[in-house]
C-alpha cells in the first residue's frame, strides 16, 4: 500500500500538478469546499431544515459587513429568515452529492453499455451506438426538463419534494450516459486488438472478466478526463432544474433552489440572497473546469477532442 | 430514417403522457355527474379502447395538426404555441447572431496567434464564461443593467413590434423592441460563445497543420488569402455540424432565459403548463420541440454531406 502510494507520488501525473498553480489552486479551493459543505451540520451556526430555529422576524438581513447586518448572520438571512451561510453550506452539500452521484450512475451505464457493445460487438453494439446518437442529438437539459416536468406533474408537490434529490440523480445520471459510452466504445476497440487480451482468451477466461479486469483498467485515463467535466455539467443542470423549480424544494434548498428563491427579491434590492449563492455555485464549477482542463493535459489529450 | 425513430419514440412518450397524466373526464365534468355516465363517456370518447387503437388516434389527429386543446386557454394547443413561436425564434436568431459575429473572427484570432496577450485572455475568460450557468448570467445582467444602471428593460418584449410575416411580430426593427431582446439574447449566447470559441481555435489551429496550408504557404500566398480562404472553409466544417446539434441545446436554454427576463415565449408557456398540468399543451410543446430537433440535424447532415462532398453518409443512395 505504502509503494502504491509512492509510486503514485512519483508519477507523471503528481508531477505535472506540482507544476501547475492554476491545478494546485483549484484543487484547494474545491477540497475547502467539499470539507465544509461535508462537515456542515458540524460548522453551520443554525440548522436551516429546522423550521422551529427560523424567525420570520428575521427574514431579509443583509449581510454582516453592510450596515443593517447583525453579527448573528455572517451572511445576512432569506426571505424566510433562514441563515444565508448554514443555507448555503447545506445547500452545497446537496448540490454536490446530485453531481457526483449522478456522474457515478452516468458511469455505471455507460461504463457497462460501453464495455459490452465494444468488445462484443455486432448488432448490441449498433443498437446501442444508435441509440447514443439518438439520445446525444437531443439535448440532455431538454431531456431533463420535460422529464423531471412530467414527474412533477404526475405527483402531489409533497410527495415530488421528498423524492426530489433522487430524482434528480436518477434524470442526470441517466441523460448523461452516451458520453461515457462512447469514449468507453472507442477505447475498448483500440484495446482489444492488443496482444494480452488475446493471451487472456487463450487463458480461457470469460467475456466479463476480461471485460471489466482486464480491458477497463486501460480505459481510465479518458475516464478520469471526461468525469471531472462531467461533474461540473451535472452540478450546471441540478442547479438549472431547481432554478427553474423543477429540482429541489425550497425546504431543501440546493444551491440552485437559493438561487431562484432570491430572484424575486432582486428588484427590491436584496441582492445576497440570489448572489452568495451564485459565486458560491460559479466558483465551484469554475474549480471543477479548471481541473478538468489540466487532467486533459495531464492525460491523453487526444480522446477527449472527440467531444 | 433516424428522423422517423425518433418522431415514433416521441410520439409514444407523448400519448403515454396524455394517458397517464390526469384524467380527461375530471377536466371536462363536474363532480356531480354519476358514474353510469361517466362509464358512457367513456365508451364514446373511447377512452376504454385497447391501447393500440387510441394510440392510432392520437397519432392520425397529431398528424393532422390536433394535439389537443389547451385546459388553461380553452383553445387548440398547437394554436397556443404557435402564438409564442416567434417570441422563442426572435431570442435564438439575436443569440445565433452574437455568436456567428463574434466567435468567428475571435477564434479565427486565437489560431492564428495562439500565444498573443489577447488570445490567452480569451481563453481565460472563456473558461470562465463555460463555468457560469445561463441563468445566473441573466440574473446579474438584469441586476446590473435593468436594476442598477436602469438602462435596459428587465423583462417582456416590449410594445412596439413590427409585424414582418402574418403571425410573426418581431422586436428587432424598434428601438422598444431592440432594447428588450438585448439582454435575453446576450444572455442565451454566453453559454455558447466560449464553446464555439474554443471550438473554432482549435480547429483552426489543426488546419493550419495540416499539408495543404504549408502549400499554400509554399506557393507564396498572402496570409490573409490563405487564413481567410483556404484555412477558414474547412474550419467551419465541423464548426457547422456542432452548431446545429447546439440549436437543440439552445432551445433547452430558451426556456432558462425566458424564464429569468419573463419572455412570452414557447419555454415561458410549456414551465406555465408544467405547473397547471396543462397537459395537452405539454404533449404539444414535446412534439414541436421534438419536430425541431428532427428537422435541425437532417438539415445539418444533409448540409453537411453537400458541403463536403468527401463524405459520404452511410445508408444514403443505397
Amino acid at each position: 500500500m505504502n509503494a502504491a502510494i509512492r509510486r503514485f507520488a512519483q508519477s507523471n501525473f503528481m508531477y505535472s500538478f506540482g507544476r501547475d498553480k492554476v491545478a494546485m489552486v483549484s484543487f484547494a479551493i474545491l477540497a475547502a469546499f467539499v470539507i465544509l459543505a461535508f462537515s456542515a451540520p458540524v460548522i453551520a451556526p443554525y440548522d436551516p431544515y429546522d423550521q422551529t430555529t427560523i424567525d420570520i422576524m428575521d427574514s431579509e438581513i443583509p449581510p454582516m459587513w453592510q450596515d443593517e447586518g447583525e453579527a448573528r448572520f455572517l451572511l445576512g438571512t432569506d426571505a424566510q429568515g433562514r441563515d444565508m451561510l448554514s443555507t448555503i453550506l447545506y445547500g452545497t452539500r446537496i448540490s454536490i452529492i446530485i453531481g457526483v452521484c449522478a456522474v457515478l450512475m452516468q458511469m455505471f451505464l455507460g461504463i457497462t453499455i460501453g464495455l459490452v457493445s465494444g468488445y462484443v460487438g455486432g448488432r448490441v453494439e449498433s443498437f446501442f451506438m444508435r441509440l447514443a446518437d439518438i439520445q446525444l442529438s437531443l439535448s440532455t437539459l431538454m431531456l431533463a426538463i420535460v422529464a423531471l416536468a412530467i414527474f412533477q406533474a404526475a405527483f402531489s408537490a409533497e410527495a415530488y419534494s421528498d423524492m426530489a434529490i433522487i430524482m434528480l440523480i436518477l434524470v442526470i445520471g441517466f441523460a448523461e450516459w452516451p458520453q461515457y459510452a462512447r469514449t468507453i466504445r472507442a477505447s475498448v476497440l483500440a484495446e482489444k486488438k492488443k496482444e494480452y487480451v488475446d493471451a487472456a482468451r487463450v487463458i480461457g477466461f470469460g467475456a466479463p472478466t476480461i471485460m471489466f479486469k482486464h480491458i477497463l483498467p486501460n480505459t481510465l485515463s479518458p475516464l478520469l478526463v471526461i468525469s471531472t467535466v462531467q461533474v461540473a455539467n451535472a452540478i450546471i443542470s441540478e442547479a438549472a432544474l431547481s432554478f427553474l423549480g423543477l429540482g429541489m424544494p425550497v425546504t431543501k434548498p440546493s444551491l440552485g433552489s437559493l438561487i431562484n428563491s432570491g430572484f424575486e427579491f432582486i428588484f427590491s434590492g436584496s441582492w445576497w440572497i440570489t448572489a452568495i449563492p451564485s459565486i458560491v455555485l460559479i466558483a465551484l464549477i469554475l474549480c471543477i473546469n479548471l481541473l478538468g482542463d489540466w487532467v486533459r493535459d495531464a492525460l491523453n489529450p487526444k480522446i477527449y477532442k472527440e467531444k | 430514417m433516424q428522423a422517423t425513430l425518433v418522431m415514433f419514440v416521441i410520439s409514444l412518450v407523448g400519448f403515454s403522457i396524455q394517458d397517464n397524466l390526469g384524467d380527461p373526464l375530471r377536466e371536462l365534468l363536474g363532480q356531480s355527474v354519476s358514474e353510469a355516465e361517466r362509464e358512457a363517456l367513456r365508451d364514446e370518447m373511447g377512452l376504454n379502447d385497447p391501447f393500440f387503437v387510441q394510440y392510432g388516434r392520437f397519432i392520425s389527429n397529431a398528424v393532422q395538426g390536433d394535439l389537443g386543446t389547451s385546459y388553461f386557454f380553452k383553445r387548440p394547443a398547437l394554436q397556443v404555441i404557435a402564438d409564442k413561436f416567434p417570441a422563442t425564434l426572435d431570442l435564438v436568431i439575436g443569440a445565433t447572431l452574437i455568436i456567428v459575429l463574434i466567435s468567428v473572427p475571435v477564434g479565427v484570432y486565437c489560431a492564428i496567434r495562439p500565444t498573443a496577450w489577447p488570445a490567452r485572455a480569451v481563453m481565460g475568460i472563456s473558461i470562465v464564461g463555460i463555468s457560469i450557468p445561463v441563468f445566473l448570467t441573466a440574473i446579474f445582467s438584469i441586476y446590473l443593467f435593468a436594476v442598477t444602471l436602469g438602462w435596459m428593460p428587465s423583462f417582456g418584449r416590449g410594445e412596439d413590434l413590427v409585424e414582418i410575416f402574418p403571425g410573426w411580430k418581431t422586436g428587432f426593427f424598434t428601438k422598444d423592441g431592440f432594447a428588450h431582446l438585448v439582454l435575453p439574447c446576450i444572455s442565451l449566447s454566453s453559454i455558447m460563445l466560449p464553446l464555439f470559441i474554443r471550438l473554432i481555435r482549435s480547429e483552426m489551429r489543426e488546419i493550419l497543420e495540416s499539408e495543404y496550408v504549408r502549400f499554400a504557404w509554399a506557393k507564396g500566398l498572402a496570409p490573409k488569402r490563405v487564413w481567410f480562404l483556404h484555412a477558414l472553409k474547412n474550419t467551419m466544417l465541423p464548426v457547422v455540424t456542432v452548431g446545429g446539434v447546439q440549436i437543440g441545446t439552445m432551445l433547452a436554454y430558451t426556456i432558462l432565459t425566458e424564464t429569468v427576463f419573463q419572455w412570452p415565449g414557447m419555454g415561458f408557456l410549456f414551465l406555465e403548463a408544467v405547473n397547471r398540468v396543462d397537459t395537452p399543451l405539454i404533449i404539444s410543446y414535446i412534439i414541436v420541440v421534438g419536430l425541431i430537433f428532427v428537422v435541425t440535424n437532417t438539415v445539418v447532415d444533409l448540409l453537411y454531406t453537400w458541403v463536403n462532398p468527401t463524405v459520404k453518409i452511410t445508408g444514403r443512395g443505397r
